[in-house]
């Protein structure tokens, strides 16, 4: 499974930094995240709307999906409804009575409804942009299948195409998620009867396909959580990682058995659900045949889905140490020198250097 | 997963206290008793939390068994009164705590076993901090060094691994609200673990866990080909989704190397992390240094000793290499070891120490990877604040 997101350049995070500062005025989203019908989404929601209401916030329901089960109809009544419209047979968000109604918190069921064809949002995931661009904090529940950047590995999975979806760039901009997690055991009553999710099957298929949808869920929402992280430190100007993801970076030259390390590097990528570089740093006068050499290491790069970083600089050590520290690499992988006896030459050889350099970087050196 | 006829272990898993898994799983235990089953609670921390007390309302307690230390009275789960008693289901708070010396058993995870092994299934806590395996990225998120570990074996014992999350945000809202902790209690938490970036990279971790925890119940292990010849061509193959990218093959086999350096707890941690997530075999062996005559100091036995013995409480084939057999060159005796047992990647502590004294420090390490230039070696990264 390849990771959902990519960590971002500084460039991009000052960008991000930029817009929080933005959005000052903009009400709060916070997500309940699950994998499946069932797991407690829609009771998460409303039970924090209930706690608010009762600390005394003003809190409106916007939407639920129904049949609401019978002990949260008793919490919701305590709650004020503004109700859907129907429009074309489909229940939409009333937007403009929530906007007119003005409250502090409005709680949004089913993020990845569509809006039938001539409403002025497509979706309800734009509806909920103008409740918070209005001032108005949503809280809103999602089921994971629906997030459009997962739909290969979901349907992978399902089987099932799915047609409305919420973009992740959506909920990656969320001030909060919560991951809404239970066994699999607990769905299957749900799924197994849910038109929505037809998670067709015998039960033993119907439990690994639910198991499958809880890892997305939860590699999601701790991609998020980094993302979050990172946005943290850089906003309070603390640098360094926290290695909460592993980051693994394969050095490479023309010289280097470059398959192997990939290989290598790819699997525990892959393992550990982390990311992927492949970086060469820039070398001027390379021969014909270490340039094929060179070229053909970056295909095997390009196919193993890593990220690929020509470095530049005048000493390939820093050049490599800077990148692996900035990004919070947690795994290097180099090359044996082939000619440096530089284990012997421990202060001097480049490996030797690197090892020394690397402070808080596991450091795996590959035969030649 | 346990064995045919043992138990089933589920573990609610947070990042930090207040996180509300004792109340997830005495709702989830309340359930299961309105559903019909016999379930008692054979250990509950009430923290003074009134909405997780009230959740016990109804339920059989087997009573806590009064242990005397030092002329105290400290209160233990009654192990062997629930044995007795025999529920199907036993709920039991705290997964890492450690009992008061005098108990019959050290850990309160090895109280669990029994019970599982009795066949009765087992509800219980904990937080990702606790987990062997992360100690030392624990300790460089956190700066606290926690003392009371599971080690990784245990917690892959379980059915079912169940994150509890909530935000940090409300999770230092209650904090702060006085509900997870007494107030001067809050405010000492407030400055370690209860850090918003600190409760975020650890909540990060807790959900990564829960991910290969749920993915180790239904994925197959995959082996890939290392190490392949040289003289095989570089295959550029036209991409081709259908074909993994990695041939499948021999299996990998890790080889640490352990020493009398503190350092060691770290490098064994760290390579059966990586050997866990890899599925790859995972051993360690330590050598005597030269002895020319004299025999190794005793404090550098003793610490072998005590670091080989903590690799086999973390389920690693661990073993003193005899240092009479392996003559005047321990390091070409590790490393024929290595070849003889097919290990694909050997894992090293950093050199400790700078300069002239270090390099002598990590002689034998120096010659080990000297040596081993047709293996992978890792140099393990000492995970430490700052």
């Amino acid at each position: 499974m390849t990771p959902v997101t990519r960590r971002r350049s500084p460039e991009e995070l000052l960008l991000q930094v930029e817009a929080e500062e933005a959005r000052d005025t903009r009400g709060r989203l916070k997500v309940f995240l699950g994998y499946a019908s069932g797991v407690g989404k829609s009771f998460r929601m409303i039970d924090e709307g209930r706690r608010r209401a009762e600390r005394g916030q003003d809190v409106v329901v916007g939407a639920v999906q129904f049949p609401v089960p019978q002990d949260l109809e008793a919490v919701r009544q305590k709650i004020e409804v503004i109700p859907l419209r129907t429009a074309n047979g489909v229940s939409v968000i009333d937007v403009p009575a929530i906007l007119k109604r003005h409250p502090g918190v409005c709680l949004v069921d089913g993020l990845a409804w569509d809006n039938p064809p001539g409403s002025p949002n497509a979706a309800r995931w734009q509806d909920v942009r103008q409740l918070l661009e209005a001032g108005i904090t949503v809280i809103a529940s999602v089921n994971i299948q629906f997030i459009a950047e997962l739909q290969t590995q979901v349907e992978r999975i399902t089987g099932k195409h799915v047609t409305q979806t919420v973009p992740q760039s959506f909920l990656f901009g969320a001030d909060e998620i919560v991951v809404v997690d239970a066994p699999p055991e607990m769905c299957m009553d749900h799924s197994g009867r849910d038109s929505g999710q037809n998670l067709a099957g015998d039960t033993s298929r119907l439990a690994r396909q639910l198991s499958e949808l809880r890892e997305i869920a939860l590699l999601f929402a701790a991609d998020v959580v980094d993302h979050q992280l990172e946005a943290y430190l850089k906003h309070n100007g603390i640098a360094g990682s926290f290695g909460t993801q592993e980051r693994i970076m394969v050095c490479i030259t023309p010289r280097t058995s470059a398959k192997a390390m990939i290989e290598s590097g790819k699997r525990n990528a892959d393992r550990f659900h982390g990311e992927l570089f492949v970086a060469h740093v820039k070398q001027g006068n390379l021969s014909d045949a270490d340039r094929a050499a060179l070229d053909r290491n970056l295909e095997l790069a390009r196919q193993a889905g890593a990220r690929i970083e020509i470095l530049e600089g005048d000493d390939p050590i820093e050049a490599i140490l800077e990148f692996a520290h900035e990004r919070g690499v947690t795994q290097l992988f180099v090359g044996h020198g082939l000619e440096s006896n530089w284990w012997h030459r421990w202060t001097g050889g480049p490996v030797g250097r690197l090892i020394r350099g690397a402070q808080g970087i596991d450091v795996r050196v590959f035969p030649q | 997963m346990t064995p045919q006829g043992a138990g089933k272990l589920k573990i609610y898993l947070g990042y930090a206290a207040g996180v509300g898994k004792t109340y997830q799983m005495l709702a989830d235990a309340q359930e299961l008793k309105r559903q019909g089953h016999d379930i008692v609670i054979g250990y509950f921390e009430p923290h003074g939390r009134a909405d997780t007390i009230a959740k016990t309302e109804g339920m059989e307690f087997v009573p806590r068994r009064n242990v005397e230390y030092r002329g105290a009275f400290f209160e233990e789960m009654d192990t062997d009164e629930i044995l007795v008693r025999h529920p199907e289901i036993c709920v039991v708070d705290e997964f890492p705590h450690t009992n008061v010396p005098g108990s019959t058993r050290t850990k309160r995870w090895e109280d669990v076993m029994a019970l599982l092994e009795a066949g009765i299934d087992v509800l219980t806590t904990m937080n990702i901090q606790h987990l062997e395996s992360l100690n030392d990225q624990v300790w460089q998120i956190s700066g606290v060094r926690v003392r009371e570990t599971i080690p990784d074996w245990v917690v892959k014992q379980a059915d079912q691994v169940v994150m509890v999350d909530v935000t940090p945000g409300a999770l230092v809202n209650r904090l702060l609200r006085g509900v997870v902790y007494a107030p001067e209690k809050s405010q000492k938490a407030l400055e370690n673990f209860f850090q918003e970036s600190t409760l975020g990279a650890l909540r990060e971790l807790a959900m990564r866990q829960t991910a290969h925890e749920s993915e180790s119940h239904h994925a197959e292990p995959q082996h890939v080909e290392l190490n392949q010849p040289e003289s095989r061509p570089v295959e550029t193959p036209a991409a081709s989704s259908a074909q993994p990218f990695y041939p499948t093959g021999r299996l990998e086999r890790i080889l640490i190397l352990v020493t009398s350096d503190p350092s060691s707890a770290m490098v064994i941690r760290r390579a059966k992390r990586v050997a866990d997530y890899l599925h790859a075999d995972c051993m360690a062996v330590a050598i005597q240094r030269p002895t020319g005559g004299n025999r190794a100091p005793s404090e550098e036995r003793e610490a072998i000793e005590r670091h080989l013995n903590f690799a086999r409480n973390l389920h690693i084939d661990s073993r003193l290499l005899d240092a009479e057999a392996a003559g005047d060159d321990p390091a070409k005796a590790l490393v024929e070891f290595a070849r003889v047992n097919g290990v694909t990647q050997l894992f090293l502590a950093r050199p400790q120490g700078k300069g002239l004294l270090g390099m002598l420090r990590s002689n034998i390490e120096q010659r080990i990877v000297w040596l081993s230039r047709d293996m992978q070696v890792t140099i393990v990264a000492d995970r430490t604040r700052g």
